[in-house]
């Protein structure tokens, strides 16, 4: 029965809008009737074919570049005995705090063409360099804002490499560089992949960024452009989704590809933990001096945006010529709607993500109900929808559908909106209430069953609290990332009062003298979701300490 | 193959505050099949690791025939180690993970492919070599680690428990395995692990190690009967220490326990425990000359023993009787007389 609901409810919110996205591709405007024209005209228009080479470009670069910065940052924590490695842990993870279309406005103040490095440069050494123009600057911007993703899962992998893994390999003479590339590099490529693909496939389908950098000619942007300025019936809009799409079946499919097989966890029995040696000094100087380098420009965008918020006005000058709270007093005053609607949604949405995750998590580990599998599927697949192909799908399924008593349609009412973040959310709250569930062993159920208590009582009295700890870090991860989520949102506001903050943050960084009070209210962004990430990283620690303290095996 | 025997002389080494090895020094001849037996935490598997150069650095000299290793890094010391978790790298093919060695020794590519094959030869795996790691038993993961090893033809060969993750019966017979492939390729060769019998069965001599202090070096058979003190007594087999003192009379010396038992000894000695092994003691009905007065408190079918528990000479003494020959199992409460054949007792 709840299997059922929530089949049709994945069927409505994601399958429907999605095959609309892929079947209107398909059709010819006029007639309706099936046609490949579109794909034609797709690839005979010059700018769509440099839109697609440059996203793939920009893509491809950000994972080198998100590599370059993540690869040492990894190793040395994971290697060493380096006592800045807690904070570069911690730190790394900032980036994923702020939505990376909030950043890139900051980022051009710091390395755009009259920005403090570049002014810097150009008084003292008479040469500027073209950071953060065109695609340079979205490749800068997303590879900053992504590389923790590479970051968290080679650290991962690296960690699970037993240390017996390196010594019996030192053992038989391999050392230095050699030991790196012959053993420890190939033992932690599955973590690696699995990242290096996630950077892919986000960079790819991120609307925000690029359009807050005023860079259109990519896919995201110029599917966003038709359809908001030629509207919902011209069909190269939804070429478009169709080809975002696919690219992020296809990297998500890879990664697995790679993956399949080659589980490398070698921690293990006998084995002695991750192998971590003492740096020399001379080897603590270099250390330091690349991880401080790159925690600066990490947090560039941050400074920066600390920076802008505060400041008066901050234009051909490396620093803001003056520091005020006024910008915070007109966020205030302008964005409390914003603020109020993003709260609204991302509760509904987090809200409904963990009941929805929940019941998925209950009904595939726990029933043998028919077809269960392909609900978590279902669930997982909303992950390789890119946000504006959601919103594009949304506009298309539910401009024709009305909401009762209104009279006006279902896609421009605010509730919308709240599905669309409910949807694109699904699968991180999905995971984490699948973890929690594994980690109710079946026995604790069995013993309330056996003690005469009935399934229902079960699940409540025993599942259900014991899941919490993970159900709720499910709620918070959910809620903080859906509070600012622009792609999907975008195309789905229909009136400035129904906005959410992320959209408030893109309408204000439109002016000049509003980009004061849109640093101000990306501040708030950002700090809603690092209490978000503190929180739901406090509630999961918390839980295991409950969780050790009662085992007892 | 160059025979290298291994001289540790003064090791001291610590993990920060903790100090693992307290001064240690042996002497391993060259060929030797040795055992380091101890509990776990007892500092055995520092000292193979530090042999090896992984851990901290040891203060003291280690020497590989005549050369100090101490502080030289692990690649360079030419020392063949088998890790208790076999460590086979899950992404290269057997045949690889037994060539890593031999490549990083620059040896030509046509004499890597006959000493792979020869060295899996050797444990009887040819077959497998182009199989991944992953499809391998246990025990085939352990005979490819020894030929991993072995064919970088090192100085000594460390093998860190070996055995401790294959199931009881192959562990018997990769133990057998193990020391036929020794005596085959004459390495001197470190055996750690904390089975006893493992130690007994393998080794030409052991060292057992308690709390990073070597207790006592010897052969298994010396060790057993010549414990030189109590935590070796107890941690070779089953031991019975009665407390008390030595009386000396002329050359008639004799054990005095607790309770005023006397146990007559071949000779004097020094040392206030005499340690009698369950298989010396045997049970009688009538007193006699070296018995002890006891009680059954338990009793324990073995299959081709009956294990009873004792209460005399003020301790809780084990003692075993063969089951079968028409002999009958005695309760539990029954008084009963103890005789200890003292000819090899021990005084600790």
């Amino acid at each position: 029965m709840v299997a059922l609901l929530i089949a049709l409810l994945l069927l409505g919110l994601l399958v429907i809008p999605v095959a609309q996205v892929i079947f209107v591709a398909f059709q010819d405007p006029l007639t309706g009737a099936a046609t490949l024209q579109n794909f034609a005209d797709f690839l005979a228009t010059s700018l769509f074919r440099e839109s697609f080479w440059n996203s793939f470009y920009v893509s491809a670069m950000s994972v080198v570049l998100a590599t370059i910065i993540a690869l040492p940052l990894a190793y040395i924590t994971t290697r060493f005995h380096f006592s800045g490695s807690i904070i570069i842990q911690s730190l790394g993870f900032i980036p994923l705090i702020m939505p990376p279309f909030v950043g890139a406005v900051a980022m051009q103040l710091i390395f755009g063409r009259n920005g403090t490095i570049n002014l810097l440069l150009r008084d003292y050494f008479g040469f500027t360099i073209p950071f953060m123009d065109g695609l340079n600057g979205v490749i800068l911007v997303q590879s900053i804002h992504y590389f923790p993703f590479i970051l968290i899962n080679l650290s991962a992998s690296l960690r699970n490499i037993d240390r017996s893994m390196e010594e019996a390999a030192q053992n038989l003479g391999s050392h230095g560089l050699r030991l790196f590339r012959r053993i420890v590099f190939p033992l932690a490529m599955p973590g690696y992949i699995a990242g290096a693909a996630l950077v892919f496939i986000k960079v790819f389908d991120d609307l925000g960024t690029p359009l807050l950098l005023n860079v259109n000619n990519m896919l995201a942007p110029q599917a966003f452009l038709r359809i908001s300025s030629i509207g919902i019936s011209d069909p190269m809009g939804y070429v478009i989704s169709c080809i975002l799409v696919v690219f992020s079946v296809l990297s998500l499919w890879a990664s697995f590809l790679v993956m399949r097989g080659k589980d490398y966890a070698t921690v293990q029995k006998g084995g002695g933990g991750t192998a971590k040696r003492e740096l020399k000094s001379s080897e603590k100087v270099l250390a330091y001096g690349v991880v401080i380098f790159i925690l600066l420009v990490v947090l560039s965008p941050h400074i920066g945006l600390l920076l802008l918020s505060f400041g008066t006005i901050w234009s051909f000058a490396p620093l803001p010529d003056a520091y005020t709270l006024q910008n915070y007093v007109t966020m205030w005053e302008g964005s409390k709607t914003y603020i109020l609607n993003t709260f609204l949604y991302a509760g509904i949405a987090a809200t409904l993500d963990v009941i929805i995750g929940t019941a998925i998590a209950y009904i595939v580990i726990r029933t043998g109900i028919f077809g269960r599998k392909w609900l978590d599927y279902l669930a997982t697949a909303a992950l390789a929808v890119p946000g504006v192909v959601l919103g594009i799908g949304y506009l298309r399924t539910f401009h024709s559908v009305d909401v009762p008593f209104s009279g006006k349609p279902l896609a421009s009412w605010w509730v919308i909106i709240a599905l669309a973040l409910m949807i694109r959310r699904l699968p991180y709250a999905l995971r984490a209430c699948t973890a929690a569930l594994q980690q109710v062993s079946l026995a604790l159920e069995e013993a309330a069953e056996s003690l005469g208590a009935t399934k229902r009582r079960t699940i409540q009295k025993i599942v259900l609290p014991l899941m919490t700890g993970g159900i709720l870090a499910g709620f918070v991860t959910s809620f903080a990332t859906a509070a600012v989520e622009l792609s999907a949102t975008i195309m789905l506001v229909s009136s400035n009062s129904d906005a959410p903050l992320a959209y408030g943050i893109y309408l204000f960084m439109q002016t000049p003298s509003g980009r004061g009070a849109g640093a101000a209210l990306g501040i708030v962004a950002v700090i809603v979701v690092a209490i978000g990430t503190v929180a739901s990283q406090f509630i999961i620690e918390r839980d295991k300490k409950l969780k050790a303290s009662n085992d007892v095996h | 193959m160059t025979k290298a025997g291994i001289k540790i002389e003064n090791v001291h080494l610590s993990f920060g505050q903790t100090e693992v090895l307290k001064g240690v020094n042996l002497d391993i001849k060259p060929g030797e099949f040795f055992a380091f037996l101890g509990p776990s935490g007892s500092g055995k598997s520092t000292l193979l690791r530090a042999i090896a150069g992984f851990g901290p650095n040891p203060k003291g000299r280690i020497l590989i025939g005549d050369w100090d290793v101490v502080g030289l890094d692990p690649w360079v010391r030419n020392v063949g180690m088998v890790f208790q978790s076999y460590a086979l790298w899950p992404h290269l093919r057997i045949r690889d993970n037994v060539a890593f060695g031999l490549k990083e020794r620059r040896v030509p590519p046509e004499q890597i492919k006959s000493k792979v094959d020869a060295a899996l030869e050797l444990v009887g795996l040819a077959h497998l070599a182009d199989r991944m790691p992953n499809q391998l038993s246990g025990g085939q993961q352990q005979r490819i680690a020894l030929a991993r090893t072995i064919v970088v033809e090192p100085k000594v060969l460390l093998l860190d428990e070996p055995l401790s993750n294959l199931d009881a019966s192959l562990r018997v017979q990769m133990r057998r395995e193990l020391l036929r492939l020794q005596r085959q390729l004459g390495l001197t060769t470190i055996f750690v692990t904390h089975d006893q019998e493992e130690a007994n069965t393998t080794s030409d001599r052991m060292a057992v190690l308690d709390d990073g202090v070597i207790q006592q070096v010897g052969t298994p058979q010396e060790l057993y009967d010549k414990p030189s003190n109590l935590f070796v007594a107890n941690f070779l087999g089953t031991a019975n220490i009665l407390e008390g003192y030595v009386e000396t009379d002329g050359d008639q010396a004799r054990f005095v326990t607790k309770t005023g038992d006397i146990l007559s000894l071949p000779q004097g000695g020094t040392g206030t425990n005499i340690l009698l092994r369950p298989q010396n003691i045997s049970i009688q009905q009538q007193s006699s000359a070296n018995a002890l007065r006891g009680k059954i408190l338990h009793r324990e079918f073995l299959g081709s023993q009956v294990r009873y528990l004792i209460d005399a000479g003020g301790a809780e003494l084990v003692v075993d009787q063969t089951h079968g020959g028409g002999r009958e199992w005695l309760g539990t409460g029954s008084k009963v007389y103890l005789s200890a054949n003292t000819s090899n007792a021990v005084v600790i």
